[in-house]
């Protein structure tokens, strides 16, 4: 017997167990009329967005912590004074972002600055991509400041120059060390592209919503994107793990 | 070679070097000296601007090092320094820690730099680390090799800053015994230490530094033999 010919006998009976319940509630969160592609074309525009958003937050926050770090590292007396404005302005990028929920900015982009954009799905992933510039800068910067600053005095004493002594002593140090931090942050932007479907981005939560409204039954399609967005990030997380022991080879002993 | 006139260097309110002057001629061994929050350390690290000065001048053959107009990397490639925690770089092999600086300079092919960092390890002994990392070696060990690293930018002066401080006292002899055969090479050199026995054996000049101030010079003989401040006398029964 196959699929649909149980979801037609399951649905005919007229005291169904909880069981067959089940199952005709997930057929039709599913199979019925090839739902599950709906899925699939939300999981597409998922990583569309995560990507785009991702490479605007990483150019970003390579961007603001390079400027911020570069300020904060000046030598006392010599104080550039175009470099104070950027920084300023880098400042003011960060508390705002940082100052106010995902959500509110997502909607002040999508209702507001770009009210009249039929592109939801690309304005969706540039907030988002601003927004993580903002976390990214901060993790890059932390790792920037948090390694010794005798491996950058190390780099400058032996005539290296700054940005040399980035380039090959400080920054390959530094990334090893946020390699976690930033996995998490990815993986929070993964999650937080879900949030664009309240400015109509079609990712998952948009077409899960868009089968709720015709069979009257959210928990399959909730259940559904939530297992997606699981697979996801555990791929992600191997992957990482990977990386990371990789980049552990010049610590064995 | 390095001349020294009213170097003056405060944090916040806190004085550190008060209008030092001195001058550093080729080919000596200054050791300085002396209880710790002197400033000796503060001192070396403002010979290559590791710190800035807040006041004075330094002044490296006839280069000012203090003006904000001079090419400080093109100085400091020919200053040494040997750091109290080695300060290797732990993402790279010894010979790249080596080799790194002469290349990225364009002061030697990395042929060139692979050819000198294999004859300065077989010196101090480390030739089969060559492909290690820093995790992998001891205490001893990374500080011959950051010697080693400083080495091969072929400086004209090293500066040693409490080389020793960090090590396990079984492993001070390895890098004492390496520094003393650059001071017989005739290499200028400024350390700061606590070793009074090489202060004795290898300075040329002895400076003894206390609250920020050069209390006291001497010949070692002298130094040791006939101290003449009190804080100097103080010091020197302490540590001796």
């Amino acid at each position: 017997m196959d699929l649909a010919q149980l979801y037609e006998t399951f649905k005919g009976l007229e005291n169904p167990s909880i069981w067959q319940e089940f199952y005709v509630k997930f057929y039709n969160a599913w199979f019925f009329e090839d739902r599950w592609m709906s899925y699939f074309r939300g999981l597409v525009t998922t990583i569309e967005v995560t990507v785009i958003a991702l490479m605007i937050g990483v150019i970003l926050g390579v961007l603001v912590a390079t400027i911020r770090t570069a300020h904060d590292q000046q030598r006392p007396g010599s104080k550039n004074i175009l470099l104070g404005i950027v920084n300023l302005i880098c400042k003011i990028y960060v508390t705002i972002i940082r100052g106010t929920p995902m959500m509110v900015q997502l909607m002040i982009m999508g209702f507001v600055i770009f009210a009249s954009s039929r592109e939801a799905t690309l304005v969706g992933a540039l907030a988002l991509g601003i927004n993580s510039g903002a976390y990214v800068a901060e993790i890059i910067r932390g790792g920037l400041m948090s390694l010794d600053p005798g491996q950058m005095e190390a780099g400058r004493s032996l005539g290296l120059g700054y940005l040399d002594t980035m380039r090959f002593i400080v920054i390959p140090q530094a990334f090893k060390a946020i390699l976690p931090a930033l996995g998490n942050e990815f993986i929070v932007l993964l999650k937080d592209t879900s949030l664009i479907s309240v400015i109509a981005g079609k990712e998952i939560v948009y077409f899960a919503r868009a089968i709720i409204t015709k069979t009257y039954e959210p928990m399959f399609p909730y259940l559904i994107t939530a297992v997606m967005y699981l697979i996801m990030v555990l791929i992600f997380t191997w992957l990482q793990t990977k990386l990371e022991r990789r980049l552990r080879q010049s610590d064995r002993r | 070679m390095i001349d020294v006139k009213h170097l003056t260097k405060s944090f916040g309110d806190h004085l550190v070097l008060n209008d030092i002057s001195e001058h550093i001629y080729p080919g000596e061994k200054v050791v300085v000296i002396g209880p710790s929050g002197s400033g000796k350390s503060t001192f070396l690290r403002c010979l290559n601007l590791l710190e800035s000065p807040t006041s004075g001048t330094i002044t490296f053959n006839g280069m000012e090092i203090t003006d904000p107009k001079s090419d400080i990397d093109l100085i400091r490639r020919q200053m040494g320094m040997v750091f109290q925690h080695f300060n290797l770089f732990p993402n790279m092999t010894i010979r790249k820690n080596i080799t790194l600086a002469p290349v990225r300079t364009g002061l030697m092919k990395q042929n060139e730099a692979d050819e000198v960092a294999m004859t300065l390890l077989r010196r101090v002994g480390l030739e089969e680390k060559a492909d290690a990392y820093p995790a992998q070696l001891s205490g001893g060990q990374k500080q011959r090799i950051a010697i080693v690293r400083a080495l091969a930018m072929q400086p004209k002066v090293m500066l040693f800053d409490e080389p020793t401080s960090a090590l396990d006292p079984e492993m001070v002899g390895e890098v004492l015994d390496v520094m003393k055969e650059l001071a017989n090479e005739g290499m200028t050199m400024v350390v700061v230490t606590h070793e009074m026995g090489f202060a004795r054996e290898v300075a040329s000049r002895v400076l003894f530094m206390a609250d920020g101030n050069i209390l006291e010079q001497n010949s070692p003989k002298e130094f040791f033999a006939n101290p003449q401040h009190e804080r100097t006398k103080l010091f020197l029964s302490k540590v001796l």
